[in-house]
């Protein structure tokens, strides 16, 4: 059987005295899309950050497709495959959609720092970011700043950087947050796309998101995981009802 | 295959540009103008070599001078090494010895400042600039101590295709074949991954580790290319000059490049083209006019700072774009009638800083212990009332109408620019 993509175990993180991640073991599947959820401060988008080597951890140990990346960089991360999306937006602001996208893909394509290559000769890496900028629906905004592009637009193209350099584990934090009904559904579709094959992990507060999209659900709360299983099996876990107490799993 | 490598447009503009630069010394032929050709001519590389850290890849140095004049001095003491031995083609090569000091100083000191970006890297290049400018002093065998290294660039009396580089006007010929090859070099950088990715670094470090780059990494590697051609610059400049000083990479040489490049604008590959030729033809023509001129250049930095921080460039880019969209007509009659306001709040500065320096500075200019300075042509009294109340009367009226017309300008401004945005979208 091939190691899983991601394998975490025993990971704690300390910010000074407090315990943010309180020992959590977790297998990711190759190719199944796993849900993280769990009430607010529950360290969800901390444990990205561990996983993509973003912050540091203090104890524990993490692998990424069978291969131990305790003290990697993030871009040496990346290189193994692992690339993450931001719940705050986070692009090249100055630069075009289409300028994003082929920055995303560069390393990825083996061009490194080469500086004595035109980009425009590069068809690859041309064709790669075109394909990725119609997969996320900008094609018509390809000469546009990202910097003044729409917050919906801006999501879309935070999702295209994480998926343009190939990389097939995917972390995707809060993609639909702050998106209107009609964005969402647009997201899904676009997440649900551009990540087939591809093993997906995401932080979704939008449980129609989460039980739309997930093949299993890890339900985080102060530092742990109190459960993963398949959606219909956390919707009736009594320790999940506890903890999402006053809220409801039950709308789709 | 290769699309745009030379569009038609843009060997036009490279071509011109080149015509324009060989034309010069043909129509302007005094020396006084082909030295401060000359001088632009460095400057350009120079501070196109600055805006690959400040504009490029987002690093602020207050170091830069640095990798110029270690490439000045290396070329210096090259040329005296070989003397008799090298002859004028040689010299003419030299720069690129300049370049390979600049570049390895480069690979030296960047090692230590791209450790980090943002402030930090800012604060470590003023360090490390101000230890090479005291190292400069502590080493005369090496840096001249204050009379600097000395040379000749004319080599025996050889001379390659009838060029001996001795009169000014060949020198000039020789760096404007440099600036023009360092010209497009840089440029082409800015359009390869390296270039493109040093463009990502600036607007967002962390986003770019995600995408699998080592932003240390890339500003390392950019201040070594930077370092490079800042030492051509300062090659030129040895050859040009005939004398290197520790005064070449020093805090106020590094000073200067920061303004040429952000006066000119840091946004735009021209921008520092801009600059080097506008402060260059500042410090000399105004520097030659009044010994005030250092006060001038302030009050020219701080209007661009306030009104234009984005630099000369950006302005040339806003008033394209409104040219393209139709709409520069709608402004120009606003143009034209803020310029005579702004003419007479000059004359009335003018009036009161000449005669404010001439007063506090004792240096009347007129002879000694004068009490009279000249200004404008005009010949004034200092102990006198009437100069410094027509002065200021004339400030008071430029400043009151400028302020104005102005302000209709800034009204007739925003309505174009939403006009031009709302056709945007």
């Amino acid at each position: 059987m091939t190691s899983p993509a991601i394998r975490i175990q025993g990971l704690k993180k300390n910010f000074g005295a407090s315990e943010i991640i309180r020992g959590v073991d977790l297998d990711i599947h190759r190719g199944e899309r796993h849900a993280i959820i769990g009430p607010n401060g529950a360290g969800k988008s901390t444990l990205f950050h561990l996983i993509s080597a973003r912050l540091p951890f203090s104890s524990g140990a993490i692998e990424l497709k069978g291969e131990n990346v305790v003290g990697l960089k993030p871009f040496q991360i990346n290189r193994k495959g692992l690339s993450r999306s931001f719940q705050i937006t986070n692009i090249f602001h100055n630069l075009s959609v289409f300028e994003n996208l082929r920055c995303a893909v560069l390393w990825s394509l083996g061009y490194r720092y080469s500086f004595w290559q035109r980009l425009a000769s590069l068809k690859d890496a041309r064709l790669r970011a075109e394909q990725v900028m119609e997969d996320i629906g900008l094609g018509k905004r390809r000469d546009t700043p990202a910097g003044i592009l729409s917050y919906a637009e801006q999501r879309a193209l935070e999702i295209g950087i994480t998926i343009a350099s190939g990389a097939d584990v995917i972390l995707l934090d809060e993609p639909t947050a702050g998106m209107s009904n009609t964005e969402t559904e647009e997201a899904v579709a676009l997440i649900r796309r551009v990540t087939e094959g591809k093993t997906l992990v995401m932080v979704e507060h939008d449980m129609g998101v989460v039980f739309g999209l997930a093949d299993r659900i890890s339900v985080l709360v102060y530092g742990q995981i109190i459960a993963t299983d398949t959606p219909a099996a956390i919707r009736c876990n009594a320790a999940v009802q506890e903890a999402y107490l006053g809220t409801s799993l039950n709308h789709d | 295959m290769n699309p745009a490598l030379l569009s038609r447009g843009r060997l036009a503009v490279w071509g011109g540009c080149l015509a324009l630069a060989f034309a010069l010394p043909l129509v302007l032929k005094s020396g006084f103008v082909i030295s401060l050709l000359c001088q632009i001519g460095i400057m350009v590389v120079f501070s196109l070599s600055y805006n690959m850290l400040l504009g490029q890849t987002g690093l602020l140095s207050f170091g830069h001078a640095v990798y110029y004049g270690l490439g000045a001095f290396a070329t210096m003491h090259l040329l005296n090494a070989i003397g008799k031995g090298g002859g004028p083609l040689t010299t003419a090569l030299l720069p690129f010895a300049g370049g390979l000091a600049g570049l390895a100083a480069g690979v030296l000191l960047g090692y230590v400042t791209t450790r980090k970006a943002g402030t930090t890297f800012a604060m470590i290049t003023l360090g490390i600039g101000e230890m090479v400018a005291a190292c400069s002093l502590m080493f005369p065998a090496v840096f001249g101590g204050e009379g600097g290294v000395s040379g000749n660039r004319v080599v025996g009396k050889e001379t390659v295709l009838g060029f001996s580089w001795g009169p000014q006007v060949e020198m000039y010929g020789l760096i404007v074949l440099w600036a023009f090859a360092c010209t497009v070099a840089m440029f082409a950088l800015t359009q390869t991954p390296l270039g493109r990715i040093a463009n990502a670094v600036r607007d967002n470090p962390e986003r770019a580790e995600f995408v699998g780059y080592d932003t240390e990494r890339v500003r390392f590697l950019m201040v070594i290319l930077s370092g490079f051609f800042a030492g051509i610059a300062g090659g030129l400049s040895a050859l040009n000059y005939e004398i290197v000083t520790a005064e070449t990479l020093n805090a106020h040489t590094s000073g200067v490049v920061l303004l040429i490049a952000f006066v000119g604008g840091i946004g735009f590959f021209y921008g520092p083209i801009i600059g080097a030729i506008l402060v260059t033809v500042m410090q000399i023509v105004i520097g030659g006019m009044t010994h005030a001129w250092l006060l001038y250049f302030g009050l020219f930095f701080l209007f661009m700072v306030l009104v234009a921080p984005g630099g000369i460039a950006s302005l040339i880019a806003v008033q394209r774009a409104l040219w393209q969209a139709g709409l520069f007509r709608r402004m120009l009659p606003h143009y034209l009638a803020v310029a005579l306001p702004v003419l007479v709040l000059l004359a009335g500065l003018v009036g009161l800083i000449e005669l404010g320096y001439a007063l506090l500075s004792g240096d009347a200019g007129v002879g000694a212990g004068d009490t009279a300075t000249k200004v404008l042509g005009m010949q004034l009294h200092l102990n006198a009332p009437g100069p410094w109340l027509t002065a200021l009367a004339v400030t008071g009226i430029g400043l009151m109408l400028t302020r104005w017309i102005g302000g209709r300008l800034g009204v007739a401004w925003n309505a174009t620019l939403a006009t031009l945005h709302g056709d945007k979208q």
